[in-house]
């Protein structure tokens, strides 16, 4: 190479590397540590968070639990996919004690939630919550404590095999409600019907055509006061809370008749 | 028409016939969310559109450009037959077919997760097999203009390398290291997840992958139009180029700091610390550096062809321009909205300023001022250019090429414009509708409205480009000559290596990546617990 080319290597090179330098000390050292207010140890340690190193929140601040049990079910849209048949013949036989409330093959007229057909994740999740205690129940608490990760499984397995069939309350829906449809964009409502069913429906939301009216309001209700709170997101908190009275009747209507 | 001809015009003609379908969507998205329609009632609808238009526009259409383009470029600037036909051949098979393949998930609501992935959400694996093979299909075009660039040098050694060879290659080397980004994330973190292999994805760091990409791939798109002000312009207006080695220095410049400056993309995502953010928004700063160093140049240029026309006074030679020429035309309207976009960027890039417009309606307008205005507008200036020597038959409707440009960058103003203003009232982005009778948002109805305008002139203008273009192929033949690329006013007898090739600038461009990359891809790898459920939207 002539020296020619070695001028225009050092000095590209060295113009690339002072800029680097440069934008280095003013992002990592002069902004972070110039800060007014800032909360830093010393100047390794403002250089370590620009550089976005995971750290520990300082011992003076302690970490601010939820005053109730949150659930503990980290949900994923394969986690139950593939259920084999003695999965569901074992929830069969399992959900023998289920049928005083949920009727002899997922449906009923006790204002419970109708199972037959739901999705296994939403039943896995809401047995695990009750067992944990994410969930309260004075009736499902006892009857979950007792059951292993498997027969829950094996629960859900049975329930999303069964067909869903017109529940009692079904009839003509009429067109989905726009609380349902579009929800309220400007209030941050999704609509409900892009996880539950009518739009989409998404991994561990449940489904809701043919549920109960009075089960669903009951439900809102209790979101939107905060007495539910295993949606570990909170997002069906968020949701009710924004909700009118009126919007809630509506979508529990629309979906109790849902067929 | 000879093999390699019937090559580049199938490059043209799948680009362009994907870039109509995706016009006709985006003129649909924009009417279905405004005032003048009611609610979409599913906005899975819109969603699938949204995809359908941003793949199409962002992967197809540009990097077929960019093919078809760069292998006219590499048999007319180098003066002979393109080394690799067949492979051209296999690589154009490969982006149709990948075309194909991502579209039909799409079509069939299997993959509304939009262009740019957004993981967790998780689509059809098909949709991702699809984009990885146009993008397998484009590096065969970055190893083509490579080993045809080294040939020629090898048989021509000591002698500069044309001008658009050399800006072509820069554009090519650029894509290949970029897209690595992209790969990356969808070899190691989408496909598994989509094939069912996994069931969760680190969001944060797939993210960090495709801003690898997402910002270079802009400068990618904007390669020939780049080329096409360099080296088309001065000689269609009867002008000279004014700096040959002012044009290598701004496509080194694009090399070397295009592409370690994406996490400007990234300003508000917690992932990557606040330091690298600021190391990428200064190089950002300095991308501009050959936005400018252009503007100059070929403001240069044009004013030697004004003067060389008899043009006289200090802005008096404005006049003397060919105006009537579609290059010119096109060439201004390019420079007006580049003037825009560009200044809106400078606001997207400051880290501060950038959280007033963060996902707002703003950033629409931004790249589609850039992106769908300077860019595009030249594409359709190099299709009228290359047309006649591509089909060997006249392309003679000037008047309907003029009324084509006007309409398009009369179109594009009227949509981003509006876009821009939306956006600083805090419209969102990437919404199916909004509620305009909320107090709060019935401003943004009358703007909102004016916009929907815009598209529907842009529709039409899009039409008037493939009639051109198609009549273009039904012209009687004629003997369109030899084409030729610009001149410069001094041409270049010996460069210096620096100025002649790639290797240091490549160097440095993988340098800058290790060093504004390296640490937080890595932080991110070794950091336990930052994988998240993935959201399947019809990949179930």
């Amino acid at each position: 190479m002539s020296r020619h080319v070695d001028r225009w290597v050092t000095s590209s090179v060295a113009i690339t590397a002072a800029i680097f330098v440069a934008a280095a000390i003013i992002g990592f050292a002069l902004l972070p540590w110039g800060q007014p207010g800032h909360r830093f140890t010393g100047l390794w340690d403002a250089i370590c968070s620009a550089a976005g190193l995971v750290r520990a929140s300082p011992a003076s601040e302690p970490v601010v639990q939820p005053g109730y049990q949150m659930t503990s079910v980290v949900v994923t849209p394969q986690m139950l996919s593939g259920a084999s048949a003695e999965s569901i013949g074992r929830g069969a036989t399992l959900a023998l004690r289920c049928t005083m409330c949920h009727g002899a093959r997922g449906m009923s007229l006790a204002n419970t939630p109708n199972l037959a057909g739901q999705d296994p994740i939403a039943i896995y999740k809401q047995l695990a919550d009750f067992q944990t205690g994410a969930r309260k129940n004075a009736i499902m608490a006892p009857v979950a404590v007792g059951l292993s990760d498997s027969d829950m499984r094996d629960l859900a397995a049975y329930y999303a095999y069964l067909p869903r069939v017109a529940a009692e309350a079904s009839g003509p829906a009429g067109a989905p409600p726009q609380i349902v449809a579009n929800g309220a964009p400007v209030r941050s409502v999704a609509p409900c019907g892009a996880c539950h069913g009518t739009l989409d429906s998404k991994a561990g939301a449940g489904w809701l055509s043919g549920q109960p009216v009075v089960y669903l309001r009951a439900q809102l209700d209790a979101f939107a006061s905060g007495a539910r709170h295993n949606d570990i997101g909170e997002q069906m908190r968020n949701v009710a809370r924004g909700l009118t009275h009126e919007e809630i009747g509506v979508a529990a209507e629309y979906y109790a008749k849902l067929q | 028409m000879s093999n390699s001809r019937r090559m580049i015009l199938a490059h043209f003609w799948l680009a362009f016939a994907g870039f109509g379908a995706a016009l006709l969507l985006g003129a649909w998205q924009m009417f279905i969310r405004s005032p003048l329609s009611s609610w979409i009632g599913d906005p899975e609808l819109y969603y699938r559109s949204v995809t359908a238009h941003g793949t199409t526009m962002a992967y197809v259409l540009p990097t077929l450009v960019a093919m078809g383009f760069g292998y006219f470029v590499a048999e007319t600037a180098l003066q002979r037959p393109l080394i690799g036909l067949r492979w051209a051949w296999l690589g154009f098979a490969l982006a149709a077919v990948g075309t194909v393949t991502a579209v039909v998930p799409i079509a069939l609501g299997r993959a509304s997760v939009l262009y740019t992935f957004y993981p967790p959400m998780i689509g059809s694996a098909f949709y991702y097999i699809g984009v990885v093979l146009v993008v397998v299909g484009s590096w065969i075009w970055v190893a083509l203009m490579s080993v045809n660039l080294y040939s020629w040098k090898r048989d021509n050694p000591g002698r500069p390398v044309p001008f658009a060879m050399f800006a072509t290659v820069a554009g090519s080397y650029l894509w290949g290291w970029t897209a690595v980004g992209a790969a990356l994330e969808l070899l190691f973190q989408i496909i598994p997840v989509a094939l069912g292999w996994r069931s969760t994805i680190d969001a944060g760091l797939a993210r960090v992958f495709f801003s690898w990409t997402l910002h270079a791939i802009v400068y990618f798109w904007l390669m020939p139009t780049y080329i096409a002000y360099y080296t088309i312009l001065p000689r269609a207006i009867g002008g000279r180029l004014y700096s040959d080695w002012m044009g290598r220095l701004a496509f080194i410049l694009f090399l070397v700091v295009a592409m370690p400056i994406g996490a400007h993309h990234l300003f508000e995502d917690p992932q990557v610390g606040s330091g690298f953010k600021f190391v990428h928004s200064t190089f950002t700063a300095l991308v501009s550096l050959p936005t400018l160093l252009t503007v100059f140049t070929i403001c240069a240029s044009v004013e030697i062809a004004a003067r060389l026309r008899g043009g006289k006074g200090l802005l008096g030679w404005l006049g003397a321009l060919p105006w009537d020429n579609p290059v010119m035309l096109g060439t201004a309207f390019s420079f007006i909205m580049l003037g825009f976009g560009g200044a809106g960027g400078l606001i997207n890039m400051s880290y501060q300023l950038d959280a007033t417009v963060h996902n707002t309606q703003w950033i629409t307008g931004h790249f589609h001022l850039i992106f769908g205005g300077a860019i595009v507008i030249m594409y359709f200036v190099i299709a009228y250019d290359v047309w006649p020597h591509l089909t060997g038959r006249a392309l003679a409707s000037f008047g309907l090429m003029r009324l084509q440009l006007w309409t398009w960058f009369i179109g594009m103003i009227v949509v981003t414009f509006p876009w821009h203003y939306v956006g600083l009232l805090g419209m969102p982005r990437r919404m199916a509708y909004y509620d305009y009778n909320d107090p709060m948002l019935a401003g943004q109805a009358a703007p909102v409205i004016m916009s929907v305008i815009g598209g529907a002139i842009l529709l039409v203008s899009g039409a008037l480009f493939l009639i051109v273009l198609a009549r273009g192929q039904r012209a009687p033949r004629i003997e369109p000559g030899t084409y030729r690329f610009s001149v410069a006013a001094h041409p270049p007898q010996r460069l210096p290596a620096a100025l002649n090739g790639f290797g240091l600038w490549l160097a440095l461009m993988v340098a800058l990546t290790i060093v504004n990359y390296g640490f937080p891809i890595v932080h991110l790898m070794a950091t336990p617990g930052t994988e998240v459920p993935a959201v399947l939207i019809g990949a179930g």
